[in-house]
């Protein structure tokens, strides 16, 4: 039986969990936990295995072995700790719903019947888009909305039934530079305000390392996990991936590339060049 | 037209068409375009099977329906696109037509069953139709939260236990209620355009759920009494006029669209430059 | 058994000298070679939809040529050219089934069918229009349609043969063909033609409703079967042609099973036969890959 502290502080725990997909082993072996109102990079390349790692999380893959807790209970169907912003939000611009509507959903759309109007409920869905900065297009289709605009809609929805944590999945994938720092800016300060544990998935840590509080980073389906300073560093990185990698710091910025071709071993698959992440 | 032998005809298409109206606006909203073609095929087979045994052809419709939504639910994504799903569905046509083609009335049954008729429900069927139609309205009263949103966000929804496997299968159950319905009075082949059109013209006036689905149902029952009036007035098919009521009202919803121009909220600009 | 009591088995007496069956069995092999070329390209082209939606919208034109006394074919053909070009003015070669509007432009064809259809069978001394046009009757297809069907395939395999090359690699990347200087417009715009002489073809012989199972049908099972373009293009038709004689054998046959001597629809076999074979051939070669890949080796 564990303690209270301990499982009020730990909110979410992954344990040894490792994932075959198409008869190919995707993750191996991950370890990693963190506790409440931390905020955490889950960083890696594309098809380094994250989503796969997600949708353990969310539920929505059965690991092959290992299990996941989130505060200290194994993961079940219908978890109400957890919220969720996809990647591929996908909206249909002609969909006859509103903002306010999405929000409303991410409330109580798990409850049977149609949602009666009240002033609560209407007033708890306009403090989350203010919260969003997103008030001022409450009642304009979701469709007709721009990319970051639909993003900060569905962090709304997913932040207002009091998650005690949030998964985002590359939120920062096809922003640019402003809007990328005003998405984690906007995410880490909710996070602070409602204690909501933050794990954002990216290709490229730089624009989280003034928020983040650990790292987890994913290659080839294994994971190291920790302050950013620990993980992130030569050594650490190309224990991970087997080969050589440098981690080179310039102006605040983190650069990870691929060692000199001479270095290390190669063949494991991945385009070397795509390791060279960062500004 | 408002003689007492037609009051069992008004009762019948107001019934279809707040049924066409409710459905219709989850079917559009959720692209379930196949299933709205599919099931009622389905129905059209079931319903010359019933010809042909001398059963009632509202339990052959039912029937048939139903086991057609559980089929496609059970075959999941891949009755969308899987060339076998297209050929059930021209088979279930070509079985219909076997069974017709058995029967006495052949070209009569295949053209009423195909494009509807004015008198296509008769006095007997107008309680269990409405029976039907009450389940139906009353089923997607219920589903209606879990449903709106497994349908805009799948993925965000389930990840939050609303499972859309269960969603899909609920909804497929509750086209079949309507197909059911709507079948005798429009016929097979335009069951269709009457759960997009109204639907689809309706979300064009509004963004609110709910009132683009009452609107949805506003224009459903002028598309049906429209045609039933003019089909009584003309002797020409339902089918006739609901296909072209309803391209009008959505080629209207278009040009209202195009009219008013598509508000666009003002995005912030974006810089230029990178800052910093 | 001997050849001649299996062949008076399967087939009933007077099969070989009744006209209407000889005329029944030309146009439906006609029909059936037309479909297996031009369905196979359809499919690995994706517009199968496309073929869809030309059927659906025949139907007015079809049920259209009956009031004005023509053969169906004729209003089939005309119909199936204009919306052919609208969908190449308005750009909409590869229209999805999920669209909105698709369908309502569909449904307006058939209801505007089904008008058609109320006037053939009121106001014209033929009968039975409705099951002609939806379902197909050709056994009552007269001996004079044959070197117009004839000549109708001739134009579309010519489409075909002609554009074969530059069809064969936009169907593959039409980026690529561009890049290659394939006018990738025009031959689209080309293989749009032949594909509603085609579905007009296949109209006329299992019906306008009933039309894509033997274009889409033989086709895909080809090319389940084969990912070479030429074959799957003999493979499509050789199943097309079986399944249509077999169909009209069994319906002729049909006619002696009951006391009451109503027939069987021919296109309920056809589209029977060719259901039933692509099950078996799916089960057959199991769940490969489902996007057949396609081959420029003949």
């Amino acid at each position: 039986m564990r303690d209270v502290t301990e499982r009020s502080a730990e909110i979410l725990a992954v344990e040894g969990v490792s994932v075959s997909l198409g008869g190919r082993e995707v993750l191996h072996d991950v370890k990693f936990h963190f506790g409440a109102g931390e905020f955490i990079g889950l960083i890696g390349s594309n098809g380094a295995g994250k989503t796969t790692l997600l949708r353990v999380i969310l539920g929505l893959v059965e690991p092959t072995a290992g299990r996941v807790l989130l505060g200290g209970k194994p993961r079940s169907r219908r978890n109400p700790l957890v919220g969720y912003v996809p990647q591929q939000i996908g909206l249909d611009p002609d969909m006859p719903i509103r903002a306010r509507d999405l929000v409303g959903m991410g409330l109580d759309g798990h409850r049977f019947g149609i949602p009666l109007p009240s002033a609560r409920r209407t007033a708890l869905i306009d403090e989350m888009l203010d919260a969003v900065d997103a008030l001022r297009f409450a009642d304009s289709r979701v469709g007709s909305l721009s990319g970051g605009e639909q993003q900060r809609v569905m962090i709304a929805h997913a932040l207002i039934s009091r998650p005690r944590l949030l998964l985002l999945d590359e939120p920062l994938a096809n922003l640019d530079i402003r809007s990328e720092q005003e998405v984690v800016t906007l995410v880490a300060g909710i996070a602070r305000q409602q204690g909501v544990a933050v794990l954002i998935s990216a290709h490229d840590m730089n624009p989280l390392l003034p928020v983040m509080d650990h790292v987890v980073y994913v290659a080839a389906g294994r994971v190291a996990s920790g302050p950013t300073d620990e993980v992130v560093t030569t050594e650490a990185l190309s224990r991970l991936y087997g080969h050589r990698v440098d981690v080179i710091h310039v102006n605040g910025r983190v650069l990870v590339v691929a060692g000199r071709e001479n270095e290390g071993l190669h063949g494991d698959g991945h385009d070397l060049d795509q390791f060279a992440t960062g500004a | 037209m408002f003689s007492s032998f037609m009051l069992n005809t008004w009762e019948a298409a107001t019934i279809v068409a707040i049924v066409a109206g409710v459905v219709g606006f989850f079917t559009v909203l959720r692209g379930a375009a196949f299933a709205a073609h599919a099931l009622p095929v389905g129905a059209f087979a079931g319903a010359a099977a019933a010809t042909l045994v001398g059963v009632s052809t509202l339990l052959g419709f039912g029937a048939f329906s139903l086991l057609g939504a559980l089929t496609i639910s059970a075959l999941g994504r891949r009755a969308r696109s899987d060339v076998a799903t297209a050929l059930a569905v021209v088979m279930m046509l070509g079985l219909g037509s076997l069974f017709l083609s058995l029967t006495s009335e052949y070209a009569q049954q295949v053209y009423s069953l195909l494009f509807g008729q004015v008198l296509g429900v008769s006095t007997n069927e107008l309680l269990p139709t409405a029976v039907l139609a009450a389940v139906c309205v009353l089923g997607v009263a219920v589903l209606y939260r879990p449903l709106l949103w497994s349908s805009v966000a799948p993925a965000a929804s389930e990840a939050r236990g609303v499972s859309a496997a269960r969603m899909e299968l609920a909804f497929l159950l509750v086209v079949a209620v309507a197909t059911t319905m709507a079948v005798p009075v429009v016929g097979t082949l335009l069951v269709f355009t009457l759960l997009i059109s109204p639907a689809a013209a309706a979300r064009s006036f509004s963004a609110n759920p709910m009132v683009a689905m009452a609107l949805s149902v506003l224009l459903a029952l002028a598309t049906v009494w429209s045609s039933i009036a003019l089909s009584y007035e003309t002797n020409l098919p339902v089918g006739f006029f609901v296909g072209s009521i309803g391209a009008a009202t959505y080629a209207m919803s278009r040009l209202w669209v195009a009219a008013r121009g598509r508000r666009r909220v003002p995005a912030p600009a974006r810089p230029a430059a990178v800052a910093g | 058994m001997t050849l001649t009591s299996l062949g008076s088995w399967f087939f009933e007496p007077g099969f070989f000298s009744n006209s209407p069956v000889r005329v029944a069995l030309t146009i439906g092999a006609i029909a059936a070679v037309v479909s297996g070329v031009v369905g196979v390209f359809t499919v690995m082209r994706g517009q199968s939809f496309a073929g869809h939606s030309l059927a659906d919208i025949g139907t007015a034109g079809g049920s259209a040529a009956f009031l004005v006394g023509a053969n169906p074919l004729y209003g089939f053909v005309a119909m199936n050219l204009l919306a052919a070009g609208a969908m190449e003015l308005l750009g909409v070669r590869r229209p999805r089934g999920r669209d909105v509007a698709t369908g309502i432009v569909l449904g307006a064809s058939l209801g505007l069918a089904a008008l058609f259809l109320y006037w053939d069978t009121t106001s014209t001394s033929t009968t039975g229009a409705t099951v002609n046009v939806l379902f197909g009757s050709i056994f009552t297809l007269p001996a004079s349609m044959v070197p117009v069907v004839a000549g109708f395939s001739v134009a579309a395999l010519a489409l075909i043969a002609v554009l074969y090359r530059p069809l064969l690699l936009s169907s593959l990347s039409s980026d690529l063909a561009a890049a290659r200087g394939v006018p990738v417009g025009l031959v689209g715009l080309g293989f749009l033609v032949a594909l509603a002489l085609a579905v007009s073809l296949c109209a006329i012989t299992i019906g306008a409703i009933l039309s894509t199972a033997l274009l889409v049908g033989p086709a895909a099972i080809a090319l389940r079967l084969t990912r070479r373009t030429g074959v799957a293009i003999l493979v499509a038709c050789a199943i097309g042609v079986g399944a249509t004689w077999v169909g009209i054998v069994l319906a002729y046959d049909s006619y002696a099973w009951t006391t009451s001597h109503t027939a069987w629809p021919v296109s309920f076999f056809v589209v029977t036969l060719i259901f039933v074979s692509y099950v078996a051939v799916d089960l057959a070669t199991g769940r490969r890959s489902r996007r057949p890949r396609l081959s420029a080796s003949r």
